[in-house]
């Protein structure tokens, strides 16, 4: 999980282009959206072709989104639930 | 109110149906035409359905008596085929015995032929013709030299607000004295590229499209093309034209909030509608029915709701639908249907139906017109809104 | 033309350089734009992390409206600045990223963030956002920088009082080739706003 973790804020930053911010600034329980990292609506999408792309998990509807992306700790326990590659 | 720009013709091609005549026979008798789609391969068959018009590209080669070795993409054909009725319409059989001009939207352009060969073009040499018709100034030409117009011609491209502009820009040049005649609308083909782009952005329903009720799950995609005939008081009076209705108010604001989403509150939609109704001297009051641009995504339909209360009061919004539900959203082309439909609505004295509404919105009590509904219509607003915060406002007048 | 209409500032940027008003404000050795427009950034103390997830044509949109137009002060103060941009190959740079992704078979996820910048006005939109303009913006695609065309549609748009200045110019990316000339338009300065002056800026 810890490992999953570390990869999940780098491909964030990567994917999302978040050039400002290293690895070590995002908190496991950090808000991805609104005032945390400030990820907008195109960027939950983005994440939402990530976790099809990369794991192997298929959203149908992007307000599910909305829970699993609340913090790394969510998406991390989300993805090592559901992961299919 | 301001006498506005005289509209003497139009012409339309969409799913329910290929003239003007049809497609007002469906919006009478709730033909709806949201279906599966058949003329494009996509692995997106079983979870979308669109407003496909059931022509194949070869039956619309047939019908406009194309060469073999012609080079039109779908969305030009379309828009042939709309211009064509159009200006037959408006009774113009000398087109350039006027200063005429064409003024054509659309978003696709010619990418519908161009991804359909994107990887055989190194492969098979008759095929790298298509390539020249990818630009949307391509579908443009096509249109002017059928219609065989030798006068200015320019293309608009601000996405799913494009015909609006189209038809916003004709009426600035009939006024001020530039074009005494001006074909304007827009035309858009279904593509993979834009299935898929709307897919990404999750903003498809898998059913059927239900603008401003309270559970919409997203858009259908449509394809459709349509032109009005806009002309000069002058020629109007010296031909003894029939008027069909007046182009009064006009209006485009840009919303200033995100690439694709629409603000909160509506901003750049009541900055436009504001503008619309100065142009026309006209009061909110005075609108008798409003189109509303109505996609059936969360976003829309609320951002399009607040601004249209902001400016009308929650108590006093007139009979308002979106006509989405019978064509699916058209991107270029939907402002130029809309405005048909505008314009049959007055001529016929008419608001069409909001077709699939159920549940009202939770964030304010805005109900739209659900049945079909016979009343004086003298005035219709038409809203039209774009990725890249460009929102547009058409107001259409009954010619007095 | 009933009154004078003036060039008040100009920023060009091509070939790894940037001038405003003539002078070079910044420069870099041969690079990539992803590189050279993070320079920039950097350089000028640019604070906007959404500039990292703008396509290439908004990017460098965004860096010349950067130095030539005011921060706006009161979000609420309307900023009546027109845009009226051009180029040639509209957003063709990114409509082929985007294709790219939906033909490829064996790997097939089109990316959202790459489809919203397939418009050449979601580069107007950028900027609208940035400067909060909620006034008329336009985007022409000519074979080539059409200096009279431009200069005619900002006079108007002055003239009608549509606007109270204009940013207008040139804004061209296709695959690493680029060039902008952005001018802002207005009633009062010291260079005339003409077609030969608008030739020279652009060369």
């Amino acid at each position: 999980m810890e490992a999953l973790k570390q990869e999940l804020k780098s491909k964030i930053i990567e994917v999302l282009n978040l050039e400002d911010i290293n690895i070590e600034d995002v908190n496991d329980d950090d808000p991805l959206f609104g005032d945390g990292l400030g990820l907008d609506s195109i960027d939950a999408l983005e994440l939402i072709v990530m976790l099809d792309k990369d794991y192997g998990i298929k959203l149908v509807d992007p307000k599910e989104g909305k829970d699993i992306f609340q913090s790394i700790e969510t998406m991390g326990a989300y993805i090592t639930a559901n992961r299919t590659k | 109110m301001n006498k506005g720009v005289a509209i003497t013709g139009m012409g339309i091609i969409s799913s329910i149906g290929n003239s003007v005549e049809d497609n007002f026979s469906s919006l009478l008798n709730n033909r709806v035409a949201i279906s599966t789609i058949e003329n494009i391969s996509t692995v997106h068959i079983d979870i979308i359905k669109v407003g496909e018009i059931k022509k194949t590209n070869e039956q619309l080669i047939e019908e406009l008596q194309l060469k073999a070795d012609n080079n039109f993409s779908r969305t030009a054909m379309l828009g042939v085929i709309a211009a064509k009725q159009a200006v037959d319409n408006a009774g113009i059989s000398s087109i350039n015995e006027y200063k005429t001009g064409l003024i054509s939207a659309t978003s696709v352009g010619g990418m519908d032929m161009t991804e359909r060969h994107y990887y055989d073009y190194f492969d098979n040499e008759e095929l790298v013709k298509f390539i020249k018709c990818h630009d949307g100034g391509d579908v443009s030409q096509k249109i002017a030299e059928e219609l065989g117009l030798k006068g200015m011609v320019t293309t608009i491209s601000t996405a799913c607000s494009s015909a609006a502009n189209a038809i916003m820009l004709g009426a600035r040049m009939i006024k001020s004295g530039k074009l005494d005649r001006v074909i304007v609308g827009g035309t858009d083909a279904l593509a993979k590229f834009t299935i898929n782009g709307f897919k990404t952005l999750m903003i498809l329903s898998d059913g059927y499209n239900s603008p401003f009720d309270n559970d919409r799950k997203g858009l259908n995609l449509g394809e459709a093309a349509a032109y009005l005939v806009l002309e000069s008081d002058e020629v109007v009076e010296k031909q003894n034209k029939t008027v069909l209705a007046r182009v009064s108010g006009y209006g485009n604001a840009n919303d200033a909030f995100h690439q694709t989403a629409s603000s909160e509150n509506g901003e750049g939609a009541l900055l436009a509608m504001q503008k619309a109704f100065k142009v026309a001297d006209l009061k909110p009051e005075q609108i008798d029915y409003i189109n509303v641009h109505g996609t059936a995504t969360p976003n829309n339909d609320l951002s399009e709701g607040r601004a249209i209360v902001r400016l009308f009061g929650e108590d006093n919004v007139p009979d308002f639908s979106s006509t989405k539900p019978f064509t699916g959203h058209t991107l270029a082309a939907a402002a130029a249907i809309e405005a048909v439909y505008s314009v049959l609505a007055i001529q016929n004295n008419v608001v069409f139906p909001n077709l699939n509404f159920k549940t009202p919105m939770n964030e304010f009590n805005l109900i739209p017109q659900t049945t079909l509904k016979y009343k004086n219509v003298q005035h219709v607003l038409s809203n039209s809104f774009g990725f890249g915060g460009n929102c547009s406002t058409l107001i259409f007048s009954k010619s007095e | 033309m009933a009154n004078k209409t003036y060039i008040q500032s100009f920023c060009t940027i091509e070939e790894n350089q940037i001038k405003v008003n003539g002078k070079i404000l910044f420069e870099k050795e041969q690079s990539l734009f992803s590189d050279f427009s993070k320079s920039v950034y950097q350089h000028f103390n640019i604070d906007y992390p959404k500039f990292f997830k703008m396509d290439n044509l908004s990017k460098l949109a965004f860096l010349a409206t950067e130095l030539l137009l005011e921060k706006t002060e009161n979000e609420e103060q309307e900023n009546n600045t027109a845009l009226v941009f051009s180029n040639k190959s509209s957003s063709l740079d990114t409509d082929t990223k985007y294709q790219s992704s939906i033909t490829d078979k064996g790997s097939y996820y089109p990316s959202p963030a790459v489809f919203v910048y397939t418009l050449p006005n979601i580069c107007l939109g950028e900027i609208s956002i940035r400067h909060q303009l909620k006034s008329e913006n336009s985007f022409f695609v000519f074979a080539q920088f059409n200096p009279l065309f431009m200069m005619n549609y900002a006079n108007i748009l002055l003239e009608k009082n549509k606007a109270t200045s204009v940013l207008c110019g040139w804004v061209e990316y296709f695959d690493e080739e680029y060039k902008t000339l952005l001018y802002l338009v207005g009633a009062e300065g010291e260079l005339e706003h003409s077609e030969e002056s608008i030739k020279k800026l652009y060369k």
